[in-house]
């Protein structure tokens, strides 16, 4: 049983049982049965931004070992601070130049998306998660638990993140769980307070009070009825704030306080660089570049994404 | 209905009638949608004298909406676009005015009033304040003491006591009976010539519309405004209206004098939705109801939109839309089967 | 079993209103529900009519368990209802149930309807997955529609079938009592009168009992078999559907009567019975609530009139005919 036929009111309906044809509802609601028959709808992707992504982000940071030659970590002292290969003094064997190191440019860069992929996708979770949870238990059941966690939420907001990051970073060392526990801890502020708002509208509905009737209990309203409609702001969060944790992961790096030398990580490169930046400027600038387009490219998907998802699940009569 | 194919048939005596202050000819109004054409208004004509009352009677998806918003040309744009037609107040017509011009005559020469009092009114200003910008807007040389005065005046004509501190109100201060009348009077501040009221009464308690009924009628008593009152309530018809229009997927498919359309119903639609409203003075075993859905206004049939639904339905219903057929003073029905006596006559 | 299936008994609901200079300080309340008082009996439709802030949702909303009232208690089966736990308020919840008014909202958007039907049973009760399905199938069989609409979502019906989802998903415990709360007020006039036939059919069919909320005169005068009338958070009168539409006695009901629309153009009134609005729940008159706009008030109004049964179950708030 296809969708198209109760859609069409052609032939004698039978009593009640055609879907209503008004205006304006019925032809977008037609086209909502599965989620992903939306996306067939390819006119106004991000094609160029999602390109980005996948090229210099997804992609090398999952086959990194397959399209590398060259050692991330280590380099050859002779071969330091080549040029770019179309460079006077470049060769084709390190395409984007090599370091003070003697590192191949490009094999770090690799590397490093594999980092940012990393850090990025674990911290959202965790944010998303947490945030996530906090926000639905402080918008249904208000009162003290709300009280609570909008608290923290406000406190969380206002911590200094560089300054908490420092000082985590000298009690307990630098190294790739540091950065995640930092990062994750100022990422699930945004997501707590969003889901928390939609929550209270939410809980309003009469499809809520519905189920209450029904004798659901406050997990199965949030788990079935409320998360479900929240859950689409989730996405559209969580994509614009990978780039946002991108750019901390990578000031954090820079000053010291990220990821460890020697390894390459974007933000570790551009520091890497700042000594050198009149004569190899390709050590700041390539990585500086990757970062940029990466931010980019999340924000503007991001921001597609909304406006892909959102008018559509206005659902109005 | 087109006039030309008025007044066939069965048709014996045309009244005469005055020169109308509104005359809608063949108007159509489509929405341009990814999912193709709708006709929301596809091909209405009616015409309303000075000081008359016509109601345009329709459930959602007949289009009235648009055809409200399509007399002062306030269709949400660039989605919808008139088509074609005419609107013709006091001889000129409006579609064919500048945008400048048309927005001088809205408000001053023909007037709307919206369904929904909460949407009318901006909730961050007050009552006061959203009175005196509808007066500015068309008398910018107005005194601050002249708007004043003038609001005070609209207040009372719409029967707003103590309207000095309700000027002073935000909207969600005051009742939505008051508000509906807050909205009237600012439509009515220039004394237009025609009201348009889609759906006036709907979101108003029971008692509170008879008297905004009532209130509706006063003012066409006193300044001699014609309204045209769109509702889906045949009770509003029966008590504030002079002619009916009823309107069915995009077009009208019956009209005539209010008395005549409840007691001699040409149009099976029309006689279904009479018949489907309950009564408080008599219970019926069972309540008659119209099976099925309207037809999707983007995807319209070829004969009679009704004929799906309809029990008296023939091969030529489906076949092509029904002409036109004119009955006793100015009565108007789109049905192949108009002239038979389908049903017992009241 | 003896004695009324629900019983309400003074049941008041006040919400506090916030104020002061930071917004904490509460400086009164909105008396939403004053005072009601009714039964409903087994197999029985009573219909609670008003005007909008009279408070007959919100008595819905206290006799549905959604929220407790600030004083009173609700009965069912003569127990009640606030302070049942555990299995007990399983077995109210499966008794009692809802439909809501507007059907754009009353069904999760991201849910399918068979989900949407099950799940009171599937909260409720242990039941294998066939025969939750089973009871599905036949639950929106019952209700006019068909199995297969099970497996789409709300968004893809009509106002009126969604209607009939609600009720499918309300009907599958088979419980004993329905409160619809204006079930076809936001739906158009030629689908109300389906879905007024089919709560008919149902009520005939399955002797359920129904609480049906409206302000909707002539859907109450068709389907209820008595009728309470609510102002201002009290109810004013209550009878037999035919006692209170063909001899109203209190001015209230008179006036609403009065003020339903006429049924053809030669049924118009010259003047409306009457004037001004219904006074906010929250500073409400002390006495009679009715006696700013009452025709017929009398000194004596400035007191709370005693409810005085005029006939046998029939019962009138008003100094008139004490």
């Amino acid at each position: 049983m296809t969708t198209r036929e109760i859609r069409t009111g052609a032939g004698k309906p039978e009593a009640g049982l055609a879907t209503s044809a008004a205006l304006p509802r019925q032809p977008a609601d037609a086209q909502q049965v599965r989620g992903w028959r939306r996306l067939k709808r390819l006119e106004r992707m991000p094609w160029i931004s999602i390109s980005i992504i996948v090229f210099v982000l997804l992609l090398p940071a999952i086959f990194a070992d397959l399209i590398t030659t060259h050692d991330p970590l280590r380099g050859t002292l002779a071969d330091r601070l080549t040029p770019p290969a179309w460079i006077e003094g470049g060769t084709w064997s390190y395409p984007l130049g090599t370091d003070k190191q003697g590192r191949d440019m490009l094999t770090r860069l690799i590397y490093g998306a594999r980092i940012s992929l990393a850090v990025s996708t674990i911290t959202i979770f965790i944010g998303l998660v947490i945030g996530s949870i906090l926000g639905l238990l402080a918008g249904y059941f208000g009162g003290w638990t709300d009280r609570v966690v909008s608290w923290l939420i406000d406190t969380f907001f206002s911590l200094p993140g560089v300054l908490l990051a420092l000082v985590i970073v000298a009690a307990i060392g630098p190294s790739f769980v540091t950065i995640v526990v930092i990062l994750s801890v100022t990422i699930w502020a945004p997501f707590a307070r969003q889901v928390r708002g939609e929550t209270l509208s939410v809980r309003e509905a009469e499809f809520v009070a519905r189920a209450q009737v029904a004798g659901a209990g406050p997990g199965r309203i949030l788990a079935k009825h409320v998360l479900p409609n929240v859950a689409n702001t989730l996405i559209v969060m969580a994509t614009l704030q990978v780039g946002v944790v991108i750019i901390n992961e990578s000031s954090l790096s820079f000053i010291g306080a990220g990821i460890p030398r020697p390894n390459p990580s974007w933000g570790v490169m551009v520091a890497d660089g700042r000594d050198q930046i009149l004569i190899a400027w390709w050590i700041s600038f390539f990585p500086g570049l990757a970062i940029l387009l990466v931010v980019l490219a999340f924000n503007l998907t991001g921001d597609w994404l909304r406006d892909f998802l959102d008018p559509k699940l206005r659902q109005r009569q | 209905m087109s006039e030309a194919a008025a007044a066939k048939g069965p048709a014996k005596v045309r009244i005469n009638r005055p020169e109308p202050v509104l005359k809608v000819s063949d108007l159509k109004t489509y929405l341009y949608t990814r999912w193709g054409v709708t006709k929301a208004v596809d091909g209405v004509s009616f015409e309303v004298c000075p000081g008359e009352t016509l109601g345009i009677v329709g459930e959602s998806g007949s289009g009235k909406s648009m055809l409200a918003l399509s007399l002062v040309r306030l269709t949400p744009e660039p989605a919808s676009r008139i088509e074609s037609g005419q609107v013709i107040l006091n001889g000129r017509d409006l579609l064919a005015l500048s945008d400048k011009k048309m927005r001088e005559v809205r408000g001053t020469e023909i007037s709307m009033i919206l369904q929904d009092p909460q949407q009318s009114l901006n909730p961050v200003f007050r009552i006061g304040n959203q009175l005196a910008e509808a007066i500015r807007v068309h008398d910018t040389d107005a005194t601050r003491a002249e708007v004043y005065g003038r609001s005070i005046s609209a207040l009372e004509s719409v029967h707003v006591p103590a309207p000095e501190r309700r000027l002073r109100n935000y909207p969600h201060e005051i009742s939505g009976g008051m508000k509906q009348r807050v909205v009237g009077a600012m439509a009515l501040a220039f004394q237009p010539q025609v009201l348009i009221a889609d759906e006036p009464t709907t979101a108003l308690d029971v008692t509170i519309q008879a008297q905004y009924l009532r209130l509706l009628e006063e003012l066409q008593e006193r300044t001699g405004v014609s309204i045209v009152l769109i509702t889906h309530d045949f009770g509003v018809v029966a008590e504030a209206c002079d002619r009916v229009a009823v309107m069915y997927a995009g077009r009208i498919v019956e009209q005539g004098p209010v008395e005549e359309i409840f007691d001699n119903p040409r149009h099976p639609y029309t006689k279904a939705l009479l018949d489907s409203r309950p009564r408080v003075d008599v219970v019926p075993e069972r309540l008659p109801s119209i099976e099925g859905q309207p037809p999707a206004l983007n995807d319209l049939p070829a004969g009679c939109r009704f004929e799906p639904r309809c029990r008296y339905a023939e091969d030529r219903c489906r076949a092509a839309y029904p002409d036109v057929v004119g009955f006793y003073d100015n009565h108007l029905a789109a049905c192949w089967k108009a002239g038979e006596d389908l049903w017992p006559a009241r | 079993m003896a004695g009324p299936l629900m019983v309400v008994d003074n049941v008041v609901k006040h919400f506090p209103v916030l104020g002061g200079r930071f917004g904490v300080t509460t400086v009164g309340h909105v008396r939403a529900v004053d005072g009601v008082s009714f039964t409903i009996e087994e197999g029985e439709v009573l219909a609670l009519v008003g005007e909008s802030g009279c408070g007959k949702s919100t008595t819905a909303r206290l006799v549905l368990r959604l929220w407790s009232p600030s004083s009173g208690t609700v009965l069912l089966d003569g127990r009640p209802v606030h302070a049942l736990k555990g299995a007990d308020l399983t077995w109210f919840r499966t008794s009692v149930q809802a439909v809501f008014q507007d059907p754009w909202a009353s069904l999760s958007p991201r849910m399918r309807v068979r989900n949407i039907v099950a799940e009171a049973l599937v909260v409720n009760r242990r039941v294998s997955r066939d025969e939750v399905r089973e009871r599905v199938d036949s639950t929106l069989e019952k209700v006019g529609m068909k199995r297969w609409h099970g497996d789409l979502f709300p968004h893809e019906f009509s106002g009126g079938q969604r209607q009939r989802i609600a009720l499918a998903s309300a009907l599958i415990t088979e419980p004993r009592l329905l409160v619809l709360d204006e079930p076809v007020s936001a739906l158009d006039v030629s689908v109300r009168a389906q879905v007024i036939n089919l709560l008919k059919d149902i009520q005939t069919d399955f002797g359920t009992s129904y609480l049906l909320i409206s302000h909707d005169l002539e859907t109450v005068r068709y389907v209820a078999d008595r009728v309470a009338v609510m102002y201002l958070g009290r109810i004013v009168e209550i009878g037999t559907t035919e006692q209170v539409f063909t001899s109203p006695q209190h001015p209230y009901t008179r006036a609403l009567l009065e003020s339903v629309l006429p049924r053809h153009p030669k049924d118009r009134r010259s003047k409306p019975v009457i004037s001004g609005e219904m006074q906010s729940p929250l500073e409400p008159p002390s006495g009679c609530r009715f006696r700013a706009r009452c025709p017929r008030v009398m000194d004596v109004c400035r007191e709370s009139p005693p409810s005085v049964e005029t006939e046998p179950g029939r019962m009138v708030a008003c100094h008139l005919y004490s």
